[in-house]
């Protein structure tokens, strides 16, 4: 089942994309492209694991255990933060987007439609 | 567009783009195979180098410092833009209405979830705290314990107290916290360069692995970060909270 991890990212990052299209609403639009990210998250996890290796906390566990690659998970950690600011600038922009247009289907966003 | 050729363009575009990243999977280490060099050497010299437990903490807050720094900015900016978004139209005037002027009523919240959010409150704080200063030890750091951090007086919305919530942490008093933590990472950094000779460079003394006080510069660096994130997270989300209760239509002249 090697390939699992990277067909879940696939499919989250496909998935994602078709709400992003299919969406008539666009905090669902917004929700769709967290999920587009989420499977980065998944494919730097995915990348760094090594088989039976313990987390890079060596807190309790001696400095010699085998254990998964540090980069990715602070890599994750960025994307992380990147996401939340993506997603809360989207949500902004969503707010006046209603308050201007009364209306969060995409659809009725007239100006973009010229 | 219509949604239909919209969806079909779609299709076509999926079923290419799934072929690619099958095609690109495929190039990759096979699962829990991965042999990176740089992970490798951080596994294997992180704790004795650096005296940090948590080698995600001290990559962040360390050896990768000047991306954190970049990081740090980006949250900053991204604040900037949301507060420049929401800031009040010229048709707009802020102000609880009347009703609502004394304290803004939760729909719905019961007197337990009143209470609930209230208790919170100090459970968060210490939290967080903790979560922001062990950060070199085990799980956490500035990133994570901040958002905790944020998340005390967002409990005291849910207490039903937004106004008060205002009166206990103005705009002012966020938007400073904000950016006195963003200062205060770059200082961390400059102080490297003038203590050392290195930007970001450690200039602290290291400590025994596993104290609090270890891992020289990482913890206050985790701590500047720790003030900038709950300060951006509260500014960002005391402008969407003022969007749903204090702004207001003015009404036609």
């Amino acid at each position: 089942m090697s390939f699992l991890p990277f067909a879940v990212a696939a499919w989250l990052f496909i998935a994602g994309l078709y709400g992003i299209v299919a969406s008539r609403n666009l905090v669902r639009t917004i929700l769709s492209l967290t999920i587009v990210q989420s499977a980065t998250y998944v494919v730097l996890l995915g990348v760094g694991y090594r088989n039976g290796g313990a987390a890079p906390i060596f807190a309790d566990i001696p400095a010699v255990t085998k254990a998964v690659d540090p980069v990715v998970q602070v890599l994750v950690l960025t994307d992380v933060v990147i996401e939340a600011t993506v997603t809360a600038l989207l949500l902004a922009l969503a707010v006046q987007a209603h308050k201007r247009f009364g209306s969060l289907d995409p659809n009725d966003l007239r100006v973009l439609r010229d | 567009m219509s949604r239909c050729v919209r969806l079909s363009v779609f299709a076509l575009a999926a079923t290419v783009l799934a072929a690619v990243l099958i095609v690109g999977f495929a190039g990759l280490p096979a699962f829990g195979h991965f042999h990176g060099v740089d992970g490798n050497v951080i596994d294997g010299v992180g704790v004795t180098e650096r005296h940090a437990t948590d080698l995600v903490t001290a990559l962040n807050f360390d050896f990768r410092g000047f991306d954190t720094l970049g990081e740090e900015f980006i949250l900053f900016g991204s604040v900037l833009g949301i507060v420049l978004i929401l800031r009040e139209l010229r048709d707009e005037h802020q102000g609880p209405r009347l009703e609502e002027a004394d304290e803004h009523m939760l729909g719905g919240a019961s007197e337990a979830l009143r209470l609930l959010g209230l208790i919170l409150v100090p459970v968060l704080l210490a939290i967080g705290g903790y979560i922001v200063v062990h950060g070199q030890i085990t799980p956490g750091g500035g990133f994570q314990g901040g958002i905790v951090l944020a998340t005390a007086p967002l409990s005291l919305f849910l207490a039903g107290r937004y106004l008060r919530t205002r009166f206990v942490a103005p705009h002012t008093m966020l938007e400073v916290g904000e950016a006195v933590g963003a200062a205060g990472y770059a200082m961390v950094g400059i102080a490297g360069l003038v203590f050392v000779g290195i930007f970001l460079k450690n200039f602290l003394p290291f400590g025994i692995p596993g104290h609090l006080l270890s891992a020289g510069q990482i913890d206050v660096a985790s701590l500047a970060v720790g003030v900038e994130v709950s300060g951006a997270f509260l500014v960002a989300w005391s402008e969407f909270l003022d969007q749903a209760i204090m702004v207001r239509r003015r009404r036609a002249q």
